[in-house]
């Protein structure tokens, strides 16, 4: 017996696409805006950057120790939760504002739920909403060395014009990684080319929320109005980048067209009603909210299901 | 034009470089010869020989039971050393017929046909069923059976499997180099029992020798269309190769004649060839021994029931150990205990890996990705269809479908979490059907 060879059921090869490559790419395709927020907000925001993921990834650590679960932080996912929660924070924030929302993201948002995959909703999204809402002042004060006062989306709101070229490019206030559409789009941009994200979310989400600012946004389809809502505020962040996280959007294509339609209308809805000038990441973890929903009525015809019998 | 295909599928390295350009080798069996008496799907073959009998090359040895069977015929002559149970690639133990070769190849005289024509369609039904010639893609479906539908004038497509999408083999990909007229040969004699029926040769496009091959051959045959297919895993399944050629789409509990359709791969088509045109059974087939610890990757015609260790041996033996050994595919096929296992029917390559990316990749939790469901040719969702099946919910596996699953593995193989979905699916669909049969 001792010449028996191990077994096991097919397929017996394996692709090379593992967890940790999905999420080191996202790293990656997210240093454009990171590399950007730092050149526009100086030194402090490599700072939140580093403090951030270093909260994220020893929280884990730390849940996983203390439960005794297997580690896992070698996957990289608490990486990218840490980068991106420090993205959508405002440079001026005192620096244990990471480590709190850091904590909370993997903590609460994540462990607690069963680990990675298992998390109802974007964890550095729900992280930002805590913050938000937990210390007001601290995360709306976009007031920093190089920029003073409003954001471009609040001055937008109060009815100010605003640089749409400044926009674009990122040169205006706002939280470390989301000022900069061109940073943004070229990192998705990588992520659609090698097929790790794809065009359905951020697509339907971005066209509906267009068609919603054009309707209701009391302005028409004035191009200069829609670019800077387009280009202003978290949309592109969040659009490429939150709404196209794995575990929180729906599995099923129909499901990720719908899902994208939904956080559309909930951003506009929040924009131009809204008391405060953004709405991306409270659409965005509402939406998270409705994506068993989604799932459940957005399964495939399997294939040749119902076929005519000649 | 692009090139017919079906959604879904993957592109696995295809390892087909390694014994490609390896012509076909005659090998002779060594040792004693094992034939198991369920070598295709339906009711286990009946013995008709007892130990101590000396039996011929190309008498049979166990016959049909029922009509869901087929014979087994002895591929040399010698004595029967014992009918008793012995290992099969799939693990399981089944009663088998040991036949010591004594090495002389008398062979028993066959009942050729030299005019086609001469015979009726229940003439050639026959002379498969005889033949003992079964589906030789993988399955082991009886192919008198798939070749007699209930309405056999509604079959407007008998299509040739000549995908060959499994990686690593080249086993038909050979076949169709050196005896092409024997695979068209075979196709014509399928449509000669289907009056309103056109043949359609499908080819994978990563063998355009073939192709070019086969439209030389069939120039002058109005019957028969050779079509370029996209090369994609699993293109070579039966429902995607429908659709892919004819744009027609069953589910799992429709036969290919609801499409109007009948599938034969290229090895059975060589068989039924053989049985109806010179009445000579299926003894042999090709197999390529392959993998990067074969020391002389190649394609062999064996003498069905030969020892797999000998064709490693005649392959040059390994140059490294193996960690793994397959018998087909590695997509489809059956990893093996040790070599001591016959060839059978249904057996197209042995595969001799120097990793076990199965063993080297621990699953890890799902995140979500999609790339099941992207992937998968049956448009289920292999990662929900899993987590049924690991909790026993077998009524909402069902309900979502998980019948339709073709076991394909693709979703397996693409996992970024490297999970072994295929794996559990298969297992409750077997439940499953199990529990189906107790009813």
């Amino acid at each position: 017996m001792s010449d028996m060879m191990r077994v096991s059921s097919n397929p017996h090869i394996r692709s090379k696409v593992s967890t940790d490559k999905i999420m080191l790419m996202v790293v990656i395709a997210l240093l454009p805006a990171t590399g950007f927020g730092i050149y526009n907000f100086g030194i402090r925001a490599l700072f939140h950057v580093l403090i951030t993921i270093a909260s994220c990834v020893i929280s884990e650590l730390v849940f996983e120790l203390i439960v005794k679960k297997k580690i896992t932080v070698g996957d990289m996912s608490a990486v990218v939760t840490g980068l991106l929660l420090a993205l959508n924070l405002p440079v001026s924030a005192p620096l244990w504002i990471g480590i709190v929302g850091g904590a909370f993201a993997i903590m609460v948002v994540k462990m607690m739920f069963g680990g990675l995959g298992q998390n109802f909703m974007n964890p550095a999204l729900a992280a930002r909403c805590f913050l938000l809402i937990s210390f007001p002042s601290l995360m709306t004060d976009f007031t920093c060395d190089v920029y003073s006062g409003a954001t471009p989306l609040a001055s937008l709101k109060a009815g100010e014009s605003v640089n749409v070229y400044n926009m674009i490019i990122g040169k205006t206030a706002g939280t470390i990684g989301e000022t900069s559409m061109v940073a943004i789009v070229l990192g998705a941009v990588l992520l659609m080319l090698i097929g790790i994200i794809d065009i359905k979310i951020p697509g339907s989400y971005i066209l509906t929320f267009v068609i919603f600012i054009g309707l209701f946004g009391g302005h028409g389809f004035d191009p200069y109005y829609l670019s800077a809502h387009l280009a202003g505020g978290g949309l592109m962040l969040g659009a490429f980048f939150m709404a196209t996280d794995y575990v929180t959007r729906p599995v099923t294509r129909a499901g990720q067209v719908i899902f994208g339609i939904i956080l559309g209308i909930l951003t506009g809805i929040f924009r131009v009603f809204g008391a405060s000038a953004e709405g991306v990441s409270y659409a965005i973890i509402i939406g998270n909210l409705l994506v068993p929903l989604i799932t459940r009525y957005s399964s495939p015809k399997p294939f040749g299901k119902g076929g005519e019998r000649r | 034009m692009s090139k017919l295909s079906f959604n879904g599928g993957i592109h696995p390295y295809d390892g087909k470089d390694l014994s490609k350009d390896k012509p076909i080798k005659d090998v002779l069996p060594v040792g004693n010869l094992v034939y198991p008496l369920s070598q295709h799907i339906g009711a286990p073959a009946t013995p008709v020989v007892a130990k101590g009998d000396y039996v011929l090359r190309g008498q049979m040895i166990a016959d049909a039971n029922g009509f869901v069977s087929v014979p087994i015929y002895s591929t040399v002559s010698g004595k029967v050393v014992a009918i008793e149970p012995r290992r099969v690639v799939t693990g399981d133990m089944v009663n088998s017929i040991v036949i010591e070769n004594d090495n002389e190849y008398k062979e028993v005289e066959y009942d050729s046909c030299d005019d086609i024509d001469s015979l009726s369609k229940a003439d050639i039904i026959e002379r498969i069923r005889k033949g003992g010639v079964v589906g030789m893609g993988g399955a082991g479906f009886p192919t008198h059976v798939k070749l007699s539908p209930k309405e056999p004038e509604k079959i407007e497509y008998c299509i040739a499997n000549c995908a060959e999408c499994e990686p690593y083999l080249t086993s038909d990909y050979r076949r169709m180099l050196e005896e092409p007229e024997k695979v068209v040969e075979g196709l014509k004699v399928v449509l000669r029992l289907f009056d309103n029926a056109r043949g359609i040769l499908a080819v994978e496009d990563n063998k355009p020798d073939c192709i070019a091959k086969l439209k030389e051959l069939t120039k002058n045959e109005p019957r028969i269309l050779v079509k370029t297919l996209k090369t994609k895993y699993p293109q070579g399944a039966e429902r995607q190769l429908i659709y892919a050629t004819t744009k027609r789409a069953i589910d799992s509990t429709m036969l290919p004649a609801d499409a109007g359709c009948t599938v034969n791969n290229v090895d059975t088509l060589c068989a039924i060839y053989n049985a109806v045109i010179n009445g000579i059974p299926l003894m042999e087939r090709i197999v390529t021994v392959t993998g990067d610890c074969v020391r002389e990757p190649q394609n062999f015609r064996v003498h069905i029931g030969q020892n797999y260790r000998e064709l490693i041996d005649e392959a040059g033996g390994f140059k490294i150990q193996p960690k793994k050994v397959v018998s087909g595919g590695p997509m489809m096929g059956f990893a093996l205990f040790n070599l001591d296992v016959p060839t059978t029917k249904t057996a197209s390559a042995l595969l001799a890996m120097s990793r076990d990316m199965v063993a080297e990749n621990e699953p890890s939790a799902c995140i979500n990705c999609g790339m099941c469901l992207e992937v998968c040719p049956g448009r289920v969702m292999p990662k929900q269809l899993a987590v049924y099946a690991d909790h026993g919910d077998y009524e909402n596996f069902e309900k979502n479908n998980g019948m339709e699953c073709c076991e394909c593995g693709c979703c397996s193989f693409i996992c970024p979490a490297k999970r072994n979905l295929t794996q559990s699916i298969k297992s409750a669909r077997k439940i499953i059907l199990a529990n189906r049969k107790k009813k």
